[in-house]
């Protein structure tokens, strides 16, 4: 009994205390509290982007541009006001009523944006003479005009012609294309935009606890390398233990900081739901995705991030000082920012062939085989393959790992590079 | 609880760190582990803590091997700070601890105890980086000592102490080894040794050169120290066949004789010549000792 309480209730409660003590030293540290201070700021003020932006707005003149129009035949104006405000709401008519040298100066004085001076041509249609302080902020307003000034024309001349309404709103009517694709993989137009956009957060998701949560692993281990802490806890608590405890600890961290940002973002989100109807949620997907691509996210990015520690830990342990830290994680940093690349990529041609084998390469399978398993309606045996040899390469890289950490803690050396890696497994041997 | 080591070999490659190394640590004893830099006593100490395997040989300790299931009996000071720099004194001492098994309350209770009896608990609630050398080697100490080990192992653990202070440890080292616990002890400075160690352990290129009882050491070293104060030239000496090495004082000399019947002959050369103020034998210091099996000077 008690050599049993020795061998695994003793080891596992020094694994809780490991755990317990990365969490908590982290989440009471200045620079964690900071960076999550700031990113739920940034959280709060892009999903209050819309308020902020009319709060502003609403110290200028109104949001309404108006027009003034000097209507020299009489009778175009009640027709232009109408179809105006169905082109662009955002633009006002006025009819007015004095000399051109008074909406002259009417604009000068910043009353209307400009005059529109309307007359008809020699075939007795419509034309417009636009004038306003500046051309450039000005061209929407001269489009809308435009189009307002042609729909006016084409009833004129259909009118002339004796052709009805109905018929003409037949000439008009747009052409409806339905875009269905043939590949039985492919999802449909419609569905690969909704994946699109819960695949993108994904990929960011995983993308930056990687290079955030990997590199705090990596430092960590670092910082009680260079203070020697090393040499005492590794006497008293296996590395292989306080490995995967900092790893899991590190790991809550993480989603302690993301829960809250995405608490923050949500609850902000819903609090504006009125201006964003449709926006970000619909863009996101989240309101109508699958179930197993929310399943599928949660699985990758769990497996993502427990291989990538385990790399951190590992290579963690090679340095002697925590300036070294960055040098000798840039190759894995390269790993995931070309997982990366491959999957904005993928986001655009999923089907791509280099798509395809790269989501079966077990550093880029968390990022890419999601990519994959989104957009598309892969068969089930793909996924299951590519997560099968995830598993089985974070077992390998597990062992490899624990020999190196327990192996890299104890070596002090001026440089370090990836070279150390030989050295340290050739520590945990007998000679 | 003996601590055994016997025939311990380890080899890096085809350079061999600690060759055959045999000895016996028993119960309530002090034992003085010597050597220079590079002689083999850290990669030692890592096999006895388990964190390297000997290549051959066996470690034992009351009879099994060590295992991560005994380090709540294992008290380790390395000889290179290791603590967090930026952890407070409480906090850090209360994780090793637990590391080591303890509960948190049994914990504080120890570190009350501790930071009391070497004079500094008001460092309770500092950051280490913030105390100086020899207040944070106590600290060090501290965490080698809080869970009361049973085997403990102490490298260098006076270093950056003033003398009141080296007394202050000296006598927590006495009385840990008083309560039972097997010590092993490294140091430079070797009047420590000398007063603290019964028995020690020279290594020299990773060999254990001399080891044994201390006066049992000392009697077989046989070269003993004469003083000789005299009014007159004493430089003679020097020639007497016998005499190792010679040192000239400024009334007299000091010499080095290979044994006993030397000195003799020394007496017998000087006692006609003139006055002689002081004729004095002494037991070789344990540095003499060292100097002479190491070949060279530790500092």
């Amino acid at each position: 009994m008690i050599f049993l309480l020795r061998k695994w209730v003793l080891p596992m409660s020094k694994f809780w205390t490991i755990l317990s003590y990365t969490y908590t030293s982290h989440l009471k540290s200045k620079s964690f509290i900071i960076i999550t201070l700031i990113s739920l700021l940034l959280i709060a003020g892009l999903t209050n982007f819309q308020r902020i932006v009319d709060l502003f707005d609403d110290g200028e003149e109104g949001s309404t541009e108006k027009i003034a129009v000097i209507d020299e035949t009489n009778q175009i104006y009640s027709q232009l006001e109408s179809s105006i405000t169905n082109i662009d709401d955002g633009i006002e008519v006025t009819a007015f009523s004095g000399t051109e040298k008074e909406a002259k100066e009417a604009v000068r004085d910043h009353e209307f944006l400009g005059y529109a001076h309307v007359s008809l041509n020699d075939q007795d249609l419509p034309a417009a003479s636009f004038y306003a302080m500046s051309v450039a902020d000005t061209s929407h307003a001269v489009d809308a005009l435009q189009q307002a000034l042609s729909q006016v024309k084409t009833g004129i001349i259909t009118q002339q012609a004796g052709i009805d309404q109905s018929t003409v709103q037949q000439i008009f009517a747009p052409v409806s294309i339905e875009t269905e694709s043939l590949k039985t993989e492919a999802k449909s137009a419609e569905e690969m935009n909704q994946a699109r956009g819960l695949v993108y957060f994904m990929i960011f998701l995983i993308y930056f606890a990687v290079l955030l949560y990997g590199n705090m692993i990596a430092s960590e281990v670092a910082v009680e390398k260079s203070s020697r802490v090393m040499e005492i806890l590794v006497s008293s608590v296996s590395p292989v233990t306080q490995m995967f405890a900092k790893i899991i600890g590190i790991a809550l961290l993480g989603l302690t900081q993301f829960g809250l940002i995405i608490l923050v973002g949500y609850a902000s989100l819903k609090a504006n739901q009125n201006e964003l109807v449709g926006g970000i949620f619909e863009y996101l997907g989240l309101g109508e995705a699958p179930v197993s691509t929310i399943v599928y996210a949660v699985v990758f990015f769990l497996l993502g991030y427990l291989l990538y520690a385990m790399l951190a830990a590992m290579l963690g342990s090679l340095v002697s000082r925590t300036e070294e830290v960055n040098q000798i994680i840039t190759p894995m940093m390269f790993l995931i920012i070309a997982a990366f690349m491959i999957a904005m990529y993928g986001l655009n041609d999923p089907t791509a062939s280099f798509v395809t084998v790269t989501s079966y390469i077990p550093f880029f399978t968390p990022i890419i085989m999601f990519v994959r398993v989104g957009m598309l309606n892969i068969p089930i045996w793909e996924v299951a393959l590519s997560i099968g040899i995830l598993i089985l390469t974070i077992f390998i890289f597990a062992n490899i790992a624990a020999k190196v950490y327990k192996g890299g803690v104890l070596m002090y050396g001026a440089t370090t590079s990836l070279k150390d890696i030989r050295k340290a497994l050739q520590l945990t041997k007998k000679d | 609880m003996t601590l055994e080591l016997k025939g311990v070999t380890r080899k890096f490659g085809s350079f061999t760190a600690v060759d055959d190394l045999s000895l016996e640590i028993p119960e309530s004893q002090i034992f003085g582990f010597l050597g220079a830099n590079g002689a083999g006593k850290t990669t030692t100490f890592r096999m006895i803590l388990g964190l390297l395997q000997q290549t051959e040989g066996s470690i034992k300790w009351n009879g099994d091997s060590i295992h991560y299931n005994k380090s709540h009996l294992i008290g380790y000071l390395p000889e290179e700070r290791g603590l967090y720099p930026k952890q407070k004194v409480e906090t850090q001492l209360v994780y090793l601890g637990r590391l080591r098994g303890m509960d948190k309350s049994e914990a504080l209770r120890q570190l009350d105890y501790w930071l009391e009896r070497f004079k500094v608990p008001e460092y309770r609630g500092k950051k280490v980086e913030e105390l100086s050398k020899g207040n944070q080697q106590k600290i060090q100490f501290i965490s080698a000592v809080i869970h009361n080990p049973k085997l403990l192992i102490l490298d260098e653990p006076f270093s950056g102490l003033d003398p009141v202070n080296v007394e202050l440890l000296k006598q927590a080292v006495i009385d840990l080894k008083k309560q039972g616990t097997s010590i092993v002890f490294s140091s430079h400075r070797m009047e420590h040794v000398e007063e603290l160690c019964e028995h020690l352990c020279i290594m020299h290129h990773g060999r254990p050169v001399v080891h044994g009882d201390l006066r049992q050491i000392k009697r077989d070293f046989g070269r003993k120290n004469v003083r000789v104060r005299a009014d007159f030239d004493v430089s003679f000496i020097q020639d007497i066949p016998g005499v190792v090495r010679f040192r000239n004082l400024t009334e007299g000399c000091e010499v080095q004789v290979e044994n006993e019947s030397v000195s003799q002959r020394i007496f017998e050369s000087i006692q006609d010549k003139g006055f002689v103020r002081t004729f004095d034998i002494e037991e070789p210091s344990l540095n003499d000792i060292f100097i002479e099996k190491v070949g060279a000077s530790y500092e």
